[in-house]
């Protein structure tokens, strides 16, 4: 492998190994890095392991689509290191990662962030507790170790992954106590302005309805207007608590639940790179700003995949391709007008139904009890950071210095949203203007040691 | 316009400090803080509580300093987090070990008795898990350590108790001296007072050229590193003789390392930029002093913006124009004088008078006869 | 709270959970293989010492930290298990090891 490269791309999940594949195919080669073992991202996580019949039949013919995709990237040649994880990154570009213990940095003169999305933290009372999980989690344990909940399920929240998720329980003979359903109601009078866009993505569109019509058949308890979920235990989850539309509140012996409203760009490198972000209503998050090739306000740092703006698997590959294409034009290797035009078009094809899906799924915005963890890592409650803010009326950088909320190992990835909101409540400003915690390098924890030996790194990762 | 008797620019801890000492006295007053306490130096600060090993001419004002830190509830009615666990700077060979002594040495005949040399058994009393290829060192037991965090919010809200108004978002763009008043311009409006006090850090030097006095100011971004939580108990802050590297353990069992080395920096937007190349050798260094610390996990880093000048003692002083007084460039080692600063400003500029303890950071050293030895 | 679903004959191989020999597949990451052993937990939190299990599987909420092969503060869902593993479910602040 050369050790030194024009050109990084940062996560081998669709968008990645689409941009990779499209920049060997022009004759450029450039380094992909990800943190995980094996190519794929999370939607085609594990596509390369080995498991039975039933179990790659339940996954479906879209993660069958990643075994082909990784093969190819595979084929491909193009140089990439797993087990890679990048940790800081400075405008020229110089790129800070580490790999088996070992720090090191290199310089690029083209960066592509691939590193996707991560689900909406959805904080309840009691999500801390051993139980609870997110649904994208239980779905990647049934990829990398075919692992299925041992007794009935109960799962929380709003969006296509739940839907998509509980049938390929059922289809392996899992169950599901109950799906308690958060999207909040008045949902045709969405869709409606969508219906061309609709029509366009029908396909995906059909899907959803088959899933729903499949658990309905099943006998899945569907439960619609709930509000006041509650995991309860001590050293674990043991009961479930929730209001039913009719004020009604119940509660029920339950071992674990998983939680999921939607997915949400992950937007620390970007942030921490000074990028331009946009609030996004639809979505409920912050959005890196890009280009129609991709690039970010950052010159020469570009962005593909869901990190980019939620639009699922197919419309990352196509905005990788774009982004490779834009790289390429920007380091000067020619026209790539014709190429451009094609990834255009898979991916407005492949958003069509976007606008729907966000329509049907809007963030839930649920009340969050004063008793709610916020800070998974420093263990503050909604209560604390309602009472730092009254206290001192400060942003999240100032709730975040004198609470310690967003100082823990995750910088903010599960807290920052929860902070936003809270303090857009109490100040009555917009997300946008509230704004998010500043990002502080290392955006992944580094030892003293590593962080010790980043001069000889530099020789061999 | 708003009118009190006297303005402080800059919310930072001096500035705060003398905001305190000031309203205590009698007098109204007014804070401009440009963006939001705490924002830049205060706000990154390592909190040691030091007279080890600082420049005999600041000598004076940490004693005072020193005491006031021993009873820092009486000031702000909060303990600011503030432990006495002392500090101790460690040394490897017989030479250096020698030079402190001879530097403490020259501290005693000065009349400071608060550094003792200590040898192997007592730094590794000290320090558990510390390198054995240290000697010895130099300790002072009444030093320590405090929360940043906690300080700046108790001494801010001590503040407002005592009747201090204090402005953020007001970042100073004028000031102009009109018969007996000044009137500062700000962001959100005018404010006058028949004094100012100029406490901004490192854009002291700004607001000083506001008023045509030039004081020749740079600025430090040191890098700080803090960690995930260890069980460990490292009691006193600990540093290496020739070595950049402060060693710390917070309340929550965070280590805290810092020691000079620097960031990059820029005053207009006030952000800064961490060198990752220099900060390894910090990270090398903390390494050395406790080598079982090599595989703790680094959550954080940041480096705040401070004054610097040219031989890192603070200017602190009346001001050329009339009822104009200065307090900034404390070169990185500012934390620990606040309590006593805040109070010999206020006295300086309630009489008119420059305590003793103040002699040695007049602003003129800095121009007319250069740095001070 | 988990099972595998697996065919028989499978490989198979083993590591060691606080020094219990647990069954483990290729492919598996830590975390799945804690998700599967009582009592299903990765750590005790550094600040409260409260029971933590992994919650997001993909490197983004820092629950799943444990110790493996003396390496502490791993992320378990990122590293996929090999032959003798040694895994130590941290409980409380990191301990280090003189």
């Amino acid at each position: 492998m050369k050790t030194e490269h024009d050109i990084l791309i940062v996560g081998a999940g669709p968008a990645g190994m689409a941009a990779a594949v499209q920049l060997t195919e022009l004759g450029l080669s450039p380094l992909v890095i990800d943190e995980q073992a094996m190519p794929g991202g999370q939607i085609w996580r594990a596509t390369e392991g080995h498991r039975t019949g039933a179990v790659q039949q339940a996954l479906g013919p879209e993660y069958a689509e990643g075994t082909d995709r990784v093969a190819r990237f595979r084929a491909s040649g193009v140089d990439y290191m797993p087990g890679t994880r990048l940790w800081h990154l400075e405008p020229g570009f110089q790129v800070f990662m580490s790999r088996n213990e070992a720090a090191f940095s290199r310089r690029y003169r083209a960066v592509l962030l691939a590193t996707g999305a991560q689900e909406r933290p959805m904080p309840i009372p009691g999500w801390t507790l051993p139980g609870v999980m997110t649904v994208g989690a239980a779905q990647i344990l049934l990829k990398t170790s075919a692992q299925i909940p041992d007794a009935p399920v109960w799962v929380a929240g709003s969006g296509p992954l739940p839907l998509l998720y509980m049938r390929q329980l059922l289809s392996l003979g899992g169950q599901i106590a109950g799906y308690l359903d958060t999207t909040p109601s008045g949902q045709a009078g969405r869709i409606i302005p969508h219906a061309m866009a609709a029509l366009r993505g029908r396909a995906d569109l059909f899907k959803g309805l088959k899933w729903l019509r499949q658990l309905r058949a099943a006998g899945v308890p569907w439960l619609r207007g709930v509000r006041d979920v509650r995991a309860i235990g001590q050293e674990k989850m043991e009961k479930l608590r929730y209001t039913t539309s009719d004020e009604v509140m119940h509660e029920v012996p339950a071992s674990l639940l998983l939680l999921h409203e939607g997915v949400v760009p992950s937007i620390h490198a970007t942030l921490a790179m000074n990028c331009d972000h946009d609030w996004s209503d639809t979505q409920g998050c912050f959005v890196p700003c890009t280009d129609d090739i991709g690039m970010t306000s950052v010159s020469g740092l570009y962005l593909a995949g869901d990190g980019a703006g939620i639009g699922g698997a197919l419309a990352a590959e196509a905005k990788g391709r774009i982004a490779g294409l834009g790289i390429a034009e920007f380091l000067g290797h020619g026209s790539v007008s014709s190429h451009l035009r094609q990834a255009r078009a898979s991916l407005d094809q492949a958003l069509a139904s976007r606008p729907v899906i966000d329509a049907l799924y809007p963030p839930a915005d649920v009340e969050i009890p004063d008793e709610t963890i916020v800070c998974r890592c420093e263990e503050l409650t909604a209560g604390d950071i309602r009472a730092a803010a009254e206290q001192h009326r400060g942003g999240p950088n100032q709730i975040k210095a004198y609470t310690r909320c967003g100082m823990g190992p995750c910088q903010g990835r599960q807290c920052g949203y929860t902070v936003n909101r809270i303090l857009s409540e109490e100040y009555n400003q917009s997300r946008s203007e509230t704004g998010f915690f500043r990002i502080r390098p290392p955006l992944k924890p580094v030892t003293l040691g590593e962080l010790a030996a980043l001069e000889e790194g530099q020789k061999a990762p | 316009m708003t009118a009190s008797d006297v303005i402080i620019v800059g919310g930072g801890l001096h500035g705060l400090s003398g905001a305190l000492h000031l309203a205590r006295a009698g007098a109204k007053v007014t804070v401009l803080e440009g963006e939001f306490v705490g924002r830049h130096a205060s706000g990154a600060s390592a909190a040691g509580v030091r007279t080890l090993g600082r420049n005999t001419l600041e000598m004076p004002l940490a004693i005072q300093a020193m005491d006031m830190w021993h009873e820092i509830s009486e000031l702000v009615e909060d303990d600011c987090g503030f432990h006495a666990h002392g500090q101790l700077r460690v040394v490897e060979t017989d030479a250096q070990i020698a030079a402190e002594a001879q530097r403490v040495s020259r501290l005693v005949d000065s009349g400071y008795s608060n550094e003792v040399i200590i040898g192997q058994d007592q730094i590794r009393q000290l320090v558990p898990g510390l390198n054995p290829k240290f000697i010895g060192g130099a300790y002072a037991a009444d030093d320590g350590a405090a929360d940043p965090h906690r300080t700046l919010i108790a001494f801010r809200a001590t503040a407002i108790r005592a009747g201090v108004s204090i402005y953020e978002g007001a970042p100073v763009q004028a000031m102009k001296r009109d018969g007996e008043n000044w009137t500062v311009q700000t962001k959100v409006g005018a404010f006058t007072a028949p004094k100012v006090v100029n406490a901004a850090g490192a854009w002291g030097a700004r607001i000083a050229a506001m008023t045509g006095e030039i004081i020749p100011l740079s600025a430090k971004a040191s890098m700080m590193m803090v960690t995930e939580r260890l069980t460990e108990t490292i009691r006193p802050v600990v540093s290496i003789v020739g070595r950049s590297l402060s060693f710390k353990q917070s309340s929550q069992g965070t280590l805290v390392l810092g020691g000079g080395i620097q960031g990059r920096y820029d005053l207009d937007s006030g952000r800064t930029a961490m060198d990752f190349h220099a900060l390894a050798k910090g990270a090398a260094a903390a390494g050395e002093l406790i080598p079982s610390v090599a595989g703790v996990r680094i959550t954080r880093c940041w480096s705040g913006i401070e004054g610097k000048t040219e031989d890192l003692l603070p200017v602190i002083c009346p001001g050329k124009a009339a009822g104009l007084f200065h307090i900034f460039g404390f070169s990185g080692h500012g934390f620990q004088l606040v309590p006593a600063a805040g109070a010999a400003i206020a006295d300086m500029v309630i009489t008119g008078v420059v305590p003793d303890v103040l002699l040695p950071f007049n602003a003129d050293r800095l121009t007319t006869q250069g740095a001070v030895e | 709270m988990f099972k595998q679903l697996t065919d028989p004959g499978d490989p198979t191989f083993h590591v060691y959970i606080d020094g219990e020999a647990i069954l483990a597949r290729p492919g598996d990451t830590i975390a799945a293989i804690l998700l599967r052993t009582p009592p299903y937990v990765a750590r005790h939190t550094p600040v409260k010492e409260t029971p933590r299990a992994p919650f997001c599987l993909m490197g983004v909420c820092f629950d799943c930290l444990a110790t493996v092969d003396g390496i502490t503060s791993v992320q378990t869902c990122m590293v996929e298990a090999r032959p003798d593993m040694r895994i130590e479910r941290p409980r409380g602040k990191v301990r280090v090891q003189p």
